[in-house]
C-alpha cells in the first residue's frame, strides 16, 4: 500500500472521530517504492485536505505529511516528537479554533459528504503540472486556485451542511442562516437550487424547508 | 575437495558455535548475563562485546555464538548462559563438525579484506589513538556501532570537530606491503562518510586529501558534487602525510601541499585512513585447494572473455575475488556465476527440490470471526518494556477475540507450530500476531496459517516492537497502553479480512533479448545453453554493436576474434533466433507472458516470451568542440583505436599526439563520467608507444580514472614517458589549426597551474575522449517495456546497488552499456548476471502474483476513468459488460499500490487486503469510547 492510497475520507474520518492530529508518512519524493510516485498524490491530497480544514475553521497544522525512507528512523522520531508537541500546543480539536465538539463534528460530516465530489474536482481542475514539492506548494497556495477552491467547495459545503440540518428537522431560511452563520440571501440561493434539483421541498404552511 | 566438474566431493569443517542453531531465537538474554567482556570483532575492536553474542544485528542466522574468551571454554568456570537460556540452546559439548557435500560446481566468493595500515609505521595507525581506518569510521557512524552511532575520539570520547580523510591508503602505491592497483571504491565511500558525518553533526569541518577523484560509477559524479558542496567540506588534491600526535590533546598533525599556499601542517581531531581492498585473507589457501590460478595481486586470474570462469572447469568466481569491485558489480557477477553453474548443471535442475504440501484450505468465510491473538515477548525486546500479560488480558476483551496467548518468541519453530495447533484446536479463523514489523516475518506467520488450513490473508501483524517497545523503552506504562492500542486496531482490521487467492501464472519459457551486441549475445547464449529458446533482436543488419569498432582491450584481449567467435556461436545455436534490421513495434503482456511484435527485414514477427532482456548498448557523442569534424587530424578515441589497428601511417608515424579527456560529459549537459575513456586513452597511448616509442604523447585529463588493475597500465604509460597534464573544467584546453614551416599542425594550449601560463603543445594528431551517451532508441524502448530512465537517460535499474540487472517492472532485465558505460569485461559479467536473473524466472513453470490487488465493483463503477489515469502500470482498462462500459483490473499487472482507490469518486475500486472497510475500522479503533468520554468530561470540566 502506497501513501497515495490514503483517502481524504481516512483523514477527515480520523478528525471526525475526535483525533487532534493526523500524520501521514510517505516515501521520499522521487524515491518511489513502486514506479507510481503516489506520494505526490498524497501531497496533493494533503494540500487539499488542509484547505478543507481551513474552510471549516480547523487549524490545517493538525495535518502533517512527511517524506522519509526506511532508513530515516531518526527523522521519523524527530518529526513525530515535533508534531506531537505542536498538536499539544493546539490542544483538543476545536479548542484553539474556538469551535465546540458538536460543531466540529457537524462541519467534518458535511465535508466528508463532499469527498466524492472533491475527487472529481481534483482530477479535473486541481492537477499540478510539475512534479516537485515546491511546485505543489506554489500551485495550492496560488490565488487562482484559492479562488477556484472557494467557489467549488464553499457553496457545496454550505449545501451539505444545510442537508445535514434538515435531516434532523424542517427549518426556515432564517433558522438556517442563523445556525450556519450564513448570509440569508446565500441560503435562499442554495435552497432555490436544491428545490430545483429535487433535494428539498418548501412547506408553505410552516414556512420551512424539509428534505424531499 | 576432490573429484571433477559436475561431481565434486567437498569436505566442510564447521567450528563449534556452542549454540544449537535450531533452538536459539536470537533473544540475546545470554549476552546480557555473560560476565566476559572482550573487544568486539564486528565493531573493529573499538568497543567490547561479550563472550557469547550475536555477531551483528542483521546476522543470518540471527543466533548467538560463543567465543574462545568464554570462561567455561577456558577454565570450566562459568555457565551462567546455560542457566538463563529459556530456549535451552547452549551446548558446550559441540565439537568441530565435518560435513561432506556433493556438488556439481563451486563458486568462490570469498570477498575482500580491508588493507591493514599497520604494515606501514608512517600511517600512525595503532600508534596514534585518533587515527582510524575507514572501516573503523564506518562502524563509528553506524547506529549499531561501538558508540551507538556517535562518532567519538578514542582518546577522550569526545565528538571530533575537525576530521581529515587521507585517500589511497594501501592503494595506488608501489611500496612494499601496499597495492599498486586502485581499489575503486574508496573515493565514493569517503564521500558517503563525509555526507553522513555532516548529517550527524553539521558543525564538523571535513578535509579530504586525495589524488584523482574517481567517481566513475553510475550517479557517482552527482554524489561527489553533493559531498563537495556541503559547507565546511573541502576536497584538497594533495599527498598528505601524518607527522605527529599532540601528546596533550591527542590531535593528529597532517602535512600537505596546495598550489596556492605551498606545504603546510594542520592539526585534526581525527584522521580517517581511506584504506583500500586486499584480496581475501586466505586467498593462497583457497587457490591451492581449488587449483585455480591467481594474478600477481592475489585475485583470481581473469579470463578476459569470461571473468567469472577460472582455469578449473566447474569452479567460478564472483564478487571481489575477480578484483576490487563495488556492490552492483558484486551482485551481478554473483548472478552471473549462478548462470554459469546453471549452464553447467542444467540437466540436473530441480532434482533436489521438494514440493511443500499444505493441508486443504478450510472455507471460513461464512463463520463469525474467531480471532486468536498471540503477543510476543521477543525475549526481552518487547517483554522488558511492554507488559505482555496485561496486553494479552486486554486482547481477550476485544470483540471477536476468542483466544489470546503470550509467547516468548512467536517466530521460533515451536511457537509457530503452537500457533498452527491452537488455531486448529480453538477453531480460530483469523490470527493477530502482536510482535514485530511485517516486513521480516509476515511470510512466516502466513505460512503458519496455511499449515492450519486457513487462508494466509487471514493474518495481521500488530507491530509492537519497532513501533512501540523499541522507541519507548523508558516509558513502560505508556508503551503498554500503546501496545494495546496497536493490538486493538489490528483486531478491528482483522475482523474484516477476506480470504484472497494468489495467481499461479504460467511462464512462457522463451526469452527476448533486445540488442545484438556483446551484452545481448552473451546473455542469449547463456540462456540458450540452459535450454531456453531466445529471440535476439538487432536493429542493424549485423550482430556486434559498438564493439565492432574496438580492436583490443587494455589487457590485450583480441576483441574482434572474440566477437567473431561469439557471433558464430549465436548463429550456430539452434535455440537462438536472430532478427536483423529489426524494430520493435509493440510490447504487450506481463511477466511470464509477453507478446512482442517486431518488424524485421520486410516482415512482421510476433514473438511470445516470458522474459525480456534490454541490451541495446550506447552511442558515442559526436564532439562539436576542438575542431572535430572540421580538421582531418582530429579524431575520437574509438576512431584513433581503429586507425592504430589499421596501421594508419599518419597516426603511427606522428611526431606528437595530444589526447583531451572528458569531451561531452562531466559537464552541465551530461553530468556523469563515461567511465571507460581514461583506460581507452592509456590503451591507445601504450599501443602507439609500442609502435613508435619516440612519439610525444600528451594526455590532458581532469581526473585519471583508471580504476582497479587498470592503474598498472596508467603507471606503465607514465613510465614510458606519456605526459599527463591535468586541466580544470573552468579553463579547458584550446585548439587551433596552424601552418608552421610548411606543415599544418594543431596547437593545443592548456594552463599550467605551477607556471601560471598556458603550455603550448603542437600536435600532429588530436584525439578526443568522446562521451558514451545513451542510445538514441532508449526512450522508445523504455516506453515499450514500461521501464524508467535515470537522470542521465540511461535505463534505471530496480535498485542501483542491490538489483542492478532488474527493473521495477517484473520480467524485464537489463545489461551492458544501456545500463551505464562500462568496459567489455564488465559488460560480459553483467550479461551473465542478467541471464542468471532471467533463469530464476524462466526455470519455473509458474510465477505467483499477489492476492492483494485491486478489483472493481462493477455496480458502483461510473466509468469516469479516474482509476485508469491513476494507474502507472496500465493495469486498468474499460471492458464492455452487460451494464455498459466498466473499469476492469488485470490482477497480474496490478502491483497493489492502491493509488486508484483514493481517486475513485464512488469507491468502486477496492485494493484487496487494504479495503476502505479494513482501514476505516482501524482508524475508528484508534480512538476508544473511553477516550471520547474522557474528552467530553474534560470539555465539560472546562465549561
Amino acid at each position: 500500500m502506497c501513501s497515495g492510497r490514503v483517502d481524504l475520507e481516512f483523514i477527515l474520518r480520523a478528525f471526525s472521530n475526535g483525533q487532534d492530529g493526523v500524520f501521514i508518512g510517505g516515501c521520499r519524493l522521487n524515491e518511489c517504492n513502486y514506479i507510481t510516485h503516489g506520494n505526490y498524490d498524497a501531497l496533493s491530497n494533503t494540500h487539499l485536505c488542509r484547505k478543507i480544514m481551513e474552510h471549516i475553521g480547523l487549524n490545517p497544522e493538525r495535518l502533517r505529511l512527511e517524506f522519509m525512507s526506511g532508513a530515516d528512523g531518526n527523522l521519523l522520531a524527530e518529526v513525530t516528537d515535533d508534531f506531537i508537541k505542536q498538536v499539544k500546543t493546539l490542544g483538543p480539536l476545536g479548542t484553539s479554533e474556538g469551535m465546540d465538539g458538536k460543531d466540529v463534528k457537524f462541519k467534518l460530516e458535511a465535508a466528508r459528504k463532499l469527498v466524492p465530489y472533491l475527487k472529481l474536482v481534483e482530477r479535473e481542475r486541481l492537477r499540478v503540472p510539475v512534479k516537485s514539492e515546491e511546485a505543489y506548494t506554489a500551485f495550492f497556495e496560488s490565488e487562482p486556485v484559492n479562488r477556484l477552491f472557494s467557489e467549488l467547495f464553499g457553496d457545496k459545503l454550505a449545501v451539505s451542511q444545510i442537508m445535514l440540518l434538515l435531516k434532523e428537522k424542517p427549518l426556515s431560511t432564517s433558522d438556517i442562516s442563523e445556525k450556519l452563520d450564513l448570509n440569508p440571501s446565500d441560503v435562499s440561493r442554495h435552497m432555490n437550487a436544491s428545490s430545483r434539483q429535487g433535494f428539498v421541498r418548501y412547506d408553505t404552511a410552516s414556512n420551512c424547508y424539509m428534505l424531499a | 575437495m576432490e573429484g571433477e566438474a559436475g561431481d565434486f566431493k567437498v569436505v566442510l569443517k564447521k567450528r563449534p558455535r556452542y549454540i544449537i542453531e535450531e533452538k536459539c531465537t536470537g533473544c540475546t538474554t545470554c549476552v546480557e548475563y555473560c560476565p566476559v567482556q572482550y573487544p568486539d570483532p564486528f565493531n573493529q575492536e573499538i568497543s567490547d562485546n561479550k563472550a557469547v553474542h550475536v555477531f551483528f544485528s542483521q546476522a543470518i542466522p540471527l543466533v548467538a555464538y560463543i567465543d574462545d574468551s568464554c570462561l567455561y571454554l577456558k577454565e570450566n568456570k562459568c555457565d551462567i548462559c546455560r542457566g538463563v537460556c529459556q530456549a535451552g540452546a547452549i551446548d558446550f559439548k559441540q565439537t568441530t563438525e565435518k560435513k561432506d557435500v556433493s556438488v556439481g560446481a563451486v563458486i568462490l566468493s570469498a570477498g575482500i579484506k580491508p588493507f591493514d595500515p599497520k604494515v606501514k609505521d608512517e600511517y600512525g595507525y595503532g600508534r596514534m589513538q585518533n587515527v582510524v581506518t575507514s572501516m573503523d569510521y564506518e562502524r563509528l557512524l553506524s547506529s549499531t556501532g561501538p558508540y551507538e552511532g556517535k562518532v567519538l575520539r578514542a582518546s577522550n570520547k569526545k565528538h571530533p570537530k575537525k576530521i581529515a580523510w587521507i585517500q589511497c591508503v594501501g592503494s595506488r602505491r608501489v611500496a612494499e606491503g601496499e597495492n599498486s592497483y586502485c581499489s575503486g571504491v574508496c573515493c565514493t565511500y569517503t564521500q558517503k562518510q563525509v555526507i553522513l558525518t555532516k548529517d550527524h553533526d553539521p558543525e564538523v569541518t571535513c578535509k579530504i586529501f586525495h589524488n584523482d577523484i574517481r567517481s566513475f560509477g553510475k550517479d557517482f559524479e552527482r554524489y561527489f558534487q553533493r559531498a563537495e558542496q556541503l559547507p565546511g567540506v573541502e576536497f584538497i588534491r594533495s599527498y598528505a602525510s601524518i607527522t605527529r600526535e599532540d601528546p596533550e590533546t591527542g590531535n593528529v598533525a597532517v602535512r600537505y601541499a596546495t598550489t596556492d599556499e605551498g606545504v603546510k601542517e594542520e592539526e585534526f581531531d581525527m584522521v580517517v585512513l581511506s584504506v583500500g581492498l586486499n584480496p581475501p585473507a586466505d586467498y593462497k589457501v583457497l587457490a591451492e585447494k581449488f587449483g585455480i590460478e591467481l594474478n600477481s595481486h592475489g585475485y583470481s586470474r581473469a579470463n578476459h572473455s569470461n571473468p567469472i570462469e577460472t582455469n578449473q572447469s566447474g569452479i567460478f568466481v564472483s564478487g571481489a575475488f575477480q578484483g576490487p569491485t563495488d556492490i552492483p558489480e558484486s551482485v551481478f557477477t554473483a548472478s552471473g556465476a549462478g548462470a554459469q553453474c546453471g549452464e553447467f548443471l542444467d540437466y540436473r535442475r530441480w532434482k533436489l527440490a521438494k514440493e511443500r504440501v499444505y493441508p486443504p484450505e478450510r472455507d471460513v468465510s461464512k463463520e463469525e470471526p474467531r480471532i486468536g491473538v498471540f503477543v510476543c515477548h521477543c525475549g526481552a525486546n518487547i517483554g522488558s518494556v511492554v507488559n505482555v500479560p496485561s496486553a494479552v488480558e486486554y486482547a481477550l476483551t476485544l470483540p471477536n477475540v476468542v483466544y489470546a496467548k503470550e509467547q516468548l518468541f512467536s517466530c521460533a519453530t515451536n511457537s509457530a507450530k503452537e500457533i498452527t495447533d491452537l488455531a486448529k484446536e480453538k477453531g480460530l479463523n483469523r490470527v493477530v500476531i502482536g510482535a514485530c514489523s511485517p516486513r521480516t516475518l509476515e511470510p512466516l506467520f502466513r505460512d503458519t496459517l496455511r499449515e492450519a488450513g486457513l487462508n494466509q490473508y487471514y493474518c495481521d501483524m500488530a507491530n509492537i516492537r519497532e513501533h512501540c517497545s523499541w522507541v519507548h523503552s523508558k516509558q513502560k506504562d505508556e508503551a503498554t497502553e500503546k501496545a494495546k492500542d496497536i493490538i486493538r486496531m489490528s483486531v478491528a482490521r482483522t475482523r474484516h479480512l477476506e480470504p484472497l487467492q494468489e495467481y499461479d501464472l504460467p511462464v512462457n519459457k522463451a526469452a527476448l533479448v533486445v540488442g545484438g551486441g556483446i551484452a545481448g549475445m552473451t546473455s542469449a547464449l547463456s540462456m540458450a545453453s540452459q535450454g531456453h529458446e531466445v529471440h535476439l533482436v538487432e536493429k542493424e543488419k549485423d550482430l556486434g554493436g559498438m564493439v565492432r569498432r574496438i580492436h583490443t582491450t587494455i589487457e590485450g584481449m583480441d576483441v574482434q576474434a572474440y566477437l567473431d567467435d561469439l557471433i558464430q556461436q549465436v548463429y550456430q545455436n539452434p535455440l537462438i533466433h536472430v532478427s536483423h534490421d529489426a524494430t520493435i513495434k509493440n510490447v504487450s503482456g506481463y511477466v511470464g507472458n509477453f507478446i512482442t511484435t517486431v518488424d524485421t527485414e520486410g516482415r512482421t514477427k510476433t514473438i511470445k516470451h516470458g522474459a525480456s532482456v534490454i541490451a541495446i548498448g550506447a552511442d558515442v557523442y559526436k564532439p562539436g568542440e576542438y575542431l572535430y569534424g572540421e580538421d582531418d587530424k582530429v579524431f575520437t578515441h574509438i576512431e584513433l583505436g581503429e586507425l592504430i589497428a589499421g596501421g594508419d601511417e599518419k597516426v603511427v608515424n606522428a611526431e606528437s599526439l595530444v589526447m583531451i579527456q572528458c569531451v561531452g560529459c562531466r559537464n552541465e549537459d551530461r553530468n556523469y563520467c563515461s567511465r571507460v575513456c581514461c583506460s581507452h586513452a592509456v590503451k591507445n597511448a601504450l599501443k602507439l608507444k609500442e609502435k613508435n616509442p619516440g612519439m610525444e604523447i600528451y594526455i590532458l585529463f581532469r581526473d585519471m580514472r583508471t580504476y582497479g588493475f587498470r592503474e598498472d597500465y596508467y603507471r606503465e604509460a607514465s613510465e614510458k614517458d606519456v605526459k599527463f597534464i591535468r586541466y580544470e573544467p573552468e579553463d579547458k584546453p584550446r585548439v587551433e589549426a596552424l601552418e608552421e614551416s610548411g606543415k599544418s599542425i594543431l596547437r593545443v594550449t592548456v594552463p599550467d597551474p605551477i607556471l601560471g601560463q598556458r603550455l603550448e603543445l603542437d600536435a600532429d594528431i588530436l584525439s578526443l575522449a568522446a562521451a558514451v551517451i545513451p542510445s538514441a532508441s532508449t526512450a522508445e524502448i523504455a516506453g515499450h517495456f514500461k521501464v524508467t530512465l535515470s537522470p542521465d537517460d540511461f535505463f534505471k535499474e530496480a535498485h542501483v546497488k542491490l538489483k542492478p540487472v532488474e527493473f521495477a517492472a517484473d520480467g524485464v532485465y537489463l545489461c551492458g552499456t544501456a545500463h551505464y558505460p562500462k568496459h567489455i569485461q564488465e559488460t560480459i559479467n553483467q550479461a551473465y548476471g542478467a541471464a542468471g536473473r532471467v533463469m530464476t524466472l524462466l526455470s519455473k513453470d509458474t510465477v505467483i502474483a499477489s492476492g492483494s490487488v485491486c478489483e472493481v465493483v462493477e455496480n458502483d463503477c461510473v466509468s469516469c476513468g479516474a482509476c485508469i489515469t491513476a494507474c502507472t502500470y496500465d493495469a486498468i482498462e474499460f471492458i464492455e459488460t452487460e451494464k455498459g462500459k466498466k473499469a476492469w483490473v488485470n490482477p497480474i499487472l496490478c502491483k497493489g499500490d492502491g493509488v486508484c482507490n483514493a481517486k475513485c469518486p464512488t469507491n468502486a475500486i477496492v485494493l484487496k487486503h487494504f479495503t476502505d472497510e479494513e482501514l476505516c475500522s482501524q482508524i475508528d479503533a484508534a480512538i476508544t469510547d473511553e477516550d471520547i468520554l474522557c474528552r467530553i468530561d474534560c470539555a465539560m470540566g472546562s465549561e
